[in-house]
């Protein structure tokens, strides 16, 4: 069941035109910014918006053909949707939620609630059938809702932010069940989210949206390594300079040069690693062939380092531990000497 | 927020006129309390009349609220979900009637209705229904007055709900009707409860329509407020057992479904 869309939409301010294959059993992470059109496209694939132009087609049935005048109504399509709330119908019991899209569709009633009881085991509601989603805890309703959205075996299956509601605890283990619900299912996945870790740990691949455009599509792997965005790289915590390549060194679009380990050549991105930079007080001798000067401008606790962020020639994010920030006294305004070796910066096409 | 203790301290500007409208609003009910000829309560109530009207009043207002249910929950809907465009308008009209003097209502109805009405006639000529002046007409004139607070009510639950309840129910393969049936309705039932109230209450009370469009017939068309009006007139004690009824009524409702309808709608 291969998603094939091309959807192209005007509301307001969002102008989107996206395309977007997801293959059976893949998992696509469309990652963005709030505002980028992630849930606007999740809507227009189940149907809930009609595109303004493009074609949406499942397993080669046609979802809507905006030229054939083919617009398919969401509950005649073979989709389950999770949104960040879980949306439970409060007035129907946890039971009858997950039984909900196996009746509309014409299954009988004890069929439908054995069905039902079996999706709650295997999302680990054994047992809470009888509950109210009011009596839920939050990742114990996303789970509901996750096994409402597939108990119908949809042939496309449309996650918005299905984490982003709980706490940091409960994400990480409906993340680590999600992960496994994802890999047995069969049909294809579109899993919106902002949160670079979700399309890491989810998706066989990413799609980056930002305001309404893919600027960057890979596999979660090459999207951490390679930025191509400021944004991508703010997520993958690295520091994206372009510039120009130049025989082993990179001469930089806001000035500076880089240098590199291979050879480069034509407008290329220099990506480095916040924990590949060094700080010194005084202009250190020796081997780093990449030395500048820059001024602490902020400083941020991020674990056992300090995340420092660098301004000067060459803009940079610098980690540090926590003792050595201490040690060379930094400071926001501090003036210091920033090394990075050239093997480790990373240097790809524009 | 019931049952929350600290409050700030009422401040003596708002105190005051606070304090005089609920002496406004409940010295006429104590009065007619202590005014109430409590012995001979129990013969002026007994008089066939009385349970007549009383009859009439609780049926023709219970059939205004099931008409008013029945056709104004869809209109809500529409008012509330649909993206027809005169809707602005569409809403302004249906409301009409609850800033309208009743009585200029029933003469509406009468126009409307009535044997030489653009409606009556033709109601008149092709199955020989006339309408005005019968109990019929007294359903429809408190329907007409009641509606309104109806639609208000359930509107404002339809708005209050999260719509992407219905997306949900949509992705999960019911249709617009099915999910108006299975999740709409279901969200939305509290205010839908506390519309019937309100639209009861005011049909139960309704005046100036009825005796303008249905006239003052005992056994057909005299609900309990016709007949404390008339009772004003020639027997005043008579009139305020009839109101002591009417007001008992009144709160019954009230407190039956405070907390089954009202006390969920607003929390």
């Amino acid at each position: 069941m291969t998603l094939d869309a091309s959807v192209r939409l005007r509301r307001g301010a969002l102008d989107l035109a996206i395309d977007l294959r997801v293959a059976g059993g893949e998992v696509v992470a469309v990652l963005g910014p709030n505002g980028a059109g992630k849930s606007t496209l999740l809507r227009v694939l189940a149907g809930l918006l009609p595109p303004d132009d493009g074609r949406v087609a499942v397993g080669g049935r046609i979802w809507d053909d905006v030229t054939g005048r083919t617009h398919l109504l969401p509950h005649r399509r073979s989709v389950g949707m999770v949104f960040q709330d879980a949306l439970l119908f409060p007035h129907l019991t946890v039971s009858d939620n997950v039984a909900f899209g196996l009746r509309t569709r014409g299954v009988p009633k004890a069929a439908a609630r054995v069905a039902a009881a079996g999706w709650l085991a295997r999302v680990g509601l054994a047992g809470l059938g009888d509950q109210r989603p009011a009596q839920l805890s939050g990742g114990q309703a996303q789970r509901a809702a996750l096994a409402r959205a597939l108990v119908g075996d949809p042939a496309l299956l449309l996650l918005d932010e299905p984490l982003s509601a709980l706490d940091a605890r409960t994400r990480l283990t409906v993340r680590a069940e999600l992960r496994r619900h994802l890999a047995e299912f069969g049909g294809g996945t579109v899993l919106v989210t902002h949160d670079p870790v979700d399309a890491m740990a989810l998706a066989d691949r990413v799609v980056v949206v930002e305001q309404g455009r893919v600027v960057q599509a890979g596999t979660p792997a090459e999207v951490n390594s390679r930025p191509r965005t400021d944004y991508v790289a703010r997520l993958a915590g690295l520091s994206l300079l372009s510039g120009t390549g130049w025989g082993r060194s990179v001469r930089l679009d806001g000035g500076g040069v880089v240098a590199v380990a291979e050879e480069a050549a034509g407008p290329v991105f220099a990506a480095v690693r916040p924990e590949s930079v060094a700080l010194y007080l005084s202009r250190p001798d020796g081997s780093p062939r990449n030395v500048w000067s820059a001024r602490l401008v902020g400083a941020t606790p991020h674990g056992a380092t300090v995340r420092c962020e660098l301004a000067g020639e060459v803009p940079l994010v610098a980690d540090v531990t926590a003792t050595a920030f201490a040690e060379l006294g930094l400071a926001p305004g501090v003036e210091v000497w920033a090394t990075v070796k050239a093997s480790e910066v990373a240097v790809y096409a524009r | 927020m019931r049952g929350a203790r600290s409050r700030t301290r009422v401040p003596a500007p708002l105190l005051v006129p606070a304090a005089l409208a609920v002496a406004f609003l409940v010295l006429p009910l104590v009065g007619l309390l202590v005014r109430a000829p409590w012995s001979s309560l129990g013969p002026a109530l007994t008089t066939p009349g009385v349970g007549q009207a009383l009859r009439l009043s609780l049926v023709s207002a219970t059939l205004a609220t099931l008409v008013s249910v029945l056709l104004g929950v869809p209109l809500a809907w529409v008012l509330a979900r649909s993206a027809a465009r005169g809707r602005t308008l569409l809403r302004a009209l249906v409301t009409v009637p609850l800033v309208l003097p009743p009585v200029v209502g029933g003469v509406a109805l009468f126009l409307v209705l009535g044997r030489q009405g653009v409606v009556g006639r033709w109601l008149f000529e092709a199955f020989d229904l006339t309408i005005p002046f019968t109990t019929t007409a007294v359903v429809i004139a408190e329907t007409f007055v009641a509606m309104p607070f109806l639609v208000i009510s359930v509107e404002g639950a339809l708005r209050a709900a999260d719509a992407r309840f219905e997306d949900v129910a949509a992705t999960l393969g019911a249709d617009r009707w099915t999910t108006f049936r299975r999740v709409t309705l279901p969200l939305v039932a509290p205010g839908v409860g506390a519309g019937a109230v309100l639209c009861w209450a005011r049909a139960l009370g309704e005046f100036g329509a009825t005796i303008t469009f249905a006239g003052n017939f005992p056994g057909t068309t005299q609900t309990m407020p016709l007949a404390v009006y008339l009772a004003l007139q020639r027997d005043p004690e008579a009139a305020i057992a009839l109101s002591l009824v009417l007001l008992a009524v009144s709160l019954a409702t009230l407190l039956l479904l405070r907390g089954r309808w009202l006390g969920r709608a607003a929390p």
